[in-house]
């Protein structure tokens, strides 16, 4: 993976920019050893790993305006980092860089049910945010699998989802207000308790830019009711085809379920080796989960129930209880631990229209043949947002290599069907070079210009998200 | 005027504009200052892209009749979402709303509190800049992170960094049934705490309005016949208390009801109208009490009191408080307008806006239609028009 050459000019005055930074933060919230800065040298897409020139903790919105002001007088890139659980390299740093962590700021603001919102600090973990109001009853709703670990700041930007989205929408459409800091150290308030924010639609452009646009320190975020209940149903086909034809049933029935997720033969057999959660041995399982009144979730899963016989399931398992819904989801929320396993595994994150479903899914049999490598699926299946996982050995040269080539085949599949890269982990590093692949010159250029307005001297997180060719006169700057 | 054929021919006529535009889809929601250019119509770029049902998603093209894609969408029993309100009656305009100039609004209903706006819905967009480029952004798939999200930030620009040619949209189902609960006699306090104590439950409430006129507060439900009943059974239970609480499922009774409430028919013989969005909390608290102390006017509550639509007659506008000593409507709408923004401007109240939707060309020019931003926000909107628009032609001032 290509990164930029670190600016040597920048390198040279290390220890000028760090007594700045140490003068507003104190010397604590300041890391500058090598021996320290290790530690944030890559972030989840652990392949790829840099040691930052400098990691700051600002406590405070004051001080990431003070960090950054100081960074833009000295002209240092600045990658923010949340958790660092990013899966594209989205925190991933290069040597002339400040890593900006927001883990400090992990407050609870305030709560509000009769407005039903809450505003947290950005390091917050997305789980704590739950955490917080789940005694009255309410849910923050996108939940996706790092949850427990990742932070609202990343979730923001990266426009995170989760495996109930299909119902209650990803980040971007939970988010009623930021607290963002521009490159410059500029603070500015946009959006708040309500629901519509009023002019251009910021909060929009800001969710899923990547922390290319200024760094969220707060946000007022929409809590919803807890449902009466929630149940799921298990159904094992002998075809992915089938499968996925009757998600696309479901779906045309009128049946809102909150999550329709799909494993295929090779994920199956792994999770049940390593979480014994009794799946069937079949060649596609959906779980459907619905939610309501006990009469409610027995109406709907009648109805889902009726669908799937017409595919002739080779089992249908309508959970009977609370312990029989976690045995169903037990499986599913270890598929990425089992595949881990086996080996050193890929994720991908490529959606596509659920019509395409079928053949995607035989396409990328016939490559995992022609690559040599094997490859499981798991994914959210409602909302055609697939995640391939190519097993490789990192310790076999070439492998690598091959593997992000397979990758790469796939994803431009996903684009060549209708869809696109990535819908849920973000374009970060990883998939950078492939944005000519979904997005013409013109199409490109205009996300950029975007970046232009509120960092004109791209010094924020400047190189992800766009090919290092396209972006690389305004990163010259 | 221009009306392009194909969206090459409209890029054409973009690039080619020696001077400002006005876009225009329908031309049935003239909100926003009244500008001086040539009239491009994007009616000449209508149909259906591509339809599928089975994947919940819609393309077509900027310029197709609303209708049209309504009545495509109830075929397969789909529908937006998002409700888009028709602004004719309120407004007094006749011509054919197009899905575009939805978009450019992002025009959204009362099932906004449940399902989100138009702007949650939109997931992929086609349009030409102001240089004549044609930019793509999302797709056609419902879950999209791929690159910035520009789709969003074209709902709502009211065509000032852009000119629609395509729109792609998710869809959801046509609920088998739906029911409509009315509180009866219901106050400001009765009416907010009924709202909110619905919101506040798990019964999925797709929309929430009080109309002050009628004393009612209306609360819908939709979903499969046995579920609608017994959530509204629980619902009828929660508001006891609050008073009499009745219950309509007559599926066209419904429908009539909610469409009233979408298009604020309340409020259309009146001179002026304001479309308010802030907390509901805040709206309860401070907003109501400030303008029922110094000003006469009628509205319509929706989104549980996130959104107040406030209507003056001309005799109520050159009533606004004598203190001003405003002698004519004109006057006293354009100091009502004044206040109810700095109100709005107010971080005691917690912040929101108001936008003038309607009112005659003079007060339109007299006042900021739109909520005035504060200044690094209002510097960020000039970066992007020059981005976009560099010569200044789509819609300019529109939105200034």
């Amino acid at each position: 993976m290509d990164m930029p050459v670190p600016k040597a000019a920048v390198i040279a005055k290390k220890d000028h920019v760090v007594a700045r930074l140490a003068e507003v933060l104190g010397e604590g919230a300041v890391i500058h050893d090598p021996a320290e800065t290790r530690a944030y040298e890559c972030d989840a897409l652990a392949a790829y790993r840099c040691p930052p020139m400098a990691v700051v903790l600002p406590g405070s919105t004051e001080q990431v305006s003070a960090v950054l002001r100081i960074c833009h007088e000295e002209g240092v890139p600045v990658v923010p980092r949340g958790s660092g659980t990013s899966l594209a390299g989205g925190a991933m740093p290069t040597a002339d860089c400040v890593i900006l962590g927001v883990a400090r700021l992990n407050r609870v603001l305030e709560v509000d049910y009769d407005n039903r919102i809450i505003r947290v600090e950005a390091g917050r973990t997305n789980l704590s945010v739950t955490g917080a109001v789940e005694a009255e009853g309410f849910f923050y709703a996108p939940d996706p699998s790092s949850q427990l670990a990742c932070a609202i700041a990343g979730n923001i930007a990266m426009n995170s989802g989760g495996a109930h989205c299909l119902k209650y929408g990803v980040t971007t459409n939970n988010l009623l207000g930021i607290t963002l800091v521009l490159m410059d150290g500029t603070v500015v308030e946009i959006g708040g308790a309500y629901l519509d924010a009023g002019g251009y639609d910021w909060l929009g452009v800001i969710c899923g830019s990547e922390g290319q646009l200024g760094v969220v320190t707060e946000a007022t975020l929409r809590i919803l009711p807890k449902p009466e209940g929630a149940r799921p149903v298990l159904m094992g086909f002998d075809s992915s085809e089938v499968a996925g034809a009757c998600v696309a049933d479901i779906i045309k029935a009128g049946v809102l379920p909150v999550a329709i997720e799909f494993m295929d033969r090779p994920c199956i057999r792994a999770t049940e080796a390593f979480a014994g959660a009794g799946y069937p041995d079949c060649e596609a399982l959906l779980i459907v989960e619905v939610e309501g009144s006990a009469a409610e979730i027995d109406e709907q899963l009648g109805l889902i129930k009726q669908i799937a016989r017409r595919h002739d399931p080779v089992e249908l398992r309508e959970s009977g209880s609370e312990a029989e819904s976690v045995a169903i989801w037990k499986g599913r929320k270890s598929a990425f631990g089992a595949m881990g396993q086996l080996g050193d595994y890929m994720c991908l994150d490529g959606t596509i229209p659920v019509s395409a479903l079928p053949h995607v899914l035989r396409r990328i049999g016939e490559m995992s043949a022609e690559f040599g490598l094997g490859v499981a699926n798991v994914f959210h299946a409602g909302d055609g947002n697939m995640h391939p996982l190519i097993l490789f050995d990192a310790n076999k040269p070439g492998d690598l290599e091959r593997c992000e080539a397979f990758g790469a085949a796939i994803l431009k599949l996903c684009v060549e069907v209708g869809g696109c890269l990535t819908g849920e982990h973000g374009v970060g590093i990883e998939k950078r070079d492939l944005m000519d692949v979904q997005f013409d010159a013109a199409d490109l250029e205009a996300q950029m210009r975007v970046k232009d307005v509120f960092d004109p001297g791209w010094l924020l997180n400047p190189a992800k998200v766009f090919p290092l060719d396209a972006s690389a006169g305004r990163r010259a700057g | 005027m221009m009306i392009p054929g194909t969206e090459a021919e409209l890029a054409e006529a973009v690039a080619a504009a020696p001077g400002p535009l006005r876009i225009v889809g329908g031309g049935t929601r003239p909100v926003g200052r009244a500008i001086e250019g040539d009239l491009l119509s994007v009616a000449g770029l209508s149909g259906v892209v591509l339809y599928e049902p089975g994947a919940l998603t819609l393309v077509v093209r900027a310029g197709t009749p609303l209708e049209e894609v309504e009545r495509v969408l109830a075929g397969e029993g789909q529908r937006l979402a998002f409700e888009p309100m028709d602004h004719r009656g309120l407004l007094g305009r006749s011509g054919v709303p197009t899905i575009g100039g939805v978009v450019a609004g992002n025009v959204s209903g009362p099932r906004r509190v449940q399902a989100g706006a138009c702007r949650d819905s939109l997931i992929g967009v086609r349009l030409v800049d102001g240089r004549g480029a044609v930019i793509r952004n999302g797709g056609r798939v419902m879950k999209n992170v791929t690159g910035y999200d520009l789709v969003k930030l074209m709902a709502g620009s009211r065509g000032t960094l852009g000119v629609l040619s395509e729109v792609a949209f998710k869809l959801l189902p046509v609920p088998e049934s739906a029911a409509s609960l009315t509180l009866h006699g219901a106050d400001g306090a009765r009416a907010f705490e009924a709202m909110t104590r619905a919101m506040k439950s798990p019964f999925e409430v797709s929309g929430a309005a009080w109309l002050p006129g009628a004393a009612e507060v209306h609360l819908r439900l939709e979903g499969f016949a046995g579920s609608v009943g017994y959530r509204a059974g629980r619902l009828t239970a929660l508001l006891a208390d609050l008073g009499e609480v009745t219950v309509e499922t007559g599926a066209e009774a419904v429908a009539r009801l909610w469409r009233s409430i979408r298009d604020v028919e309340a409020l259309a013989g009146h001179a002026f109208v304001w479309r308010v969005s802030m907390a509901p909390g805040a709206m309860r608290a401070g907003l109501r009490a400030d303008l029922d102390r110094t000003a006469r006017f009628d509205c319509v509550v929706d989104w549980a009191g996130g959104l107040c639509w406030i209507g003056m007659t001309e005799a109520q506008a050159a009533d606004y408080v004598p203190r001003y000593g405003a002698e004519d409507a004109i006057s006293g709408a354009i100091r009502f307008h004044r206040d109810l923004q700095e109100e709005m401007a107010d971080p005691e109240l917690g912040g929101g806006h108001a936008t003038l939707v309607k009112g005659p060309e003079p007060l339109r020019a007299a006042v900021p239609v739109f909520q005035p931003a504060p200044a690094p926000l209002a510097a960020l909107a000039r970066g992007l028009r020059a981005q976009f628009d560099p010569r200044g032609i789509l819609n300019p001032g529109l939105m200034s």
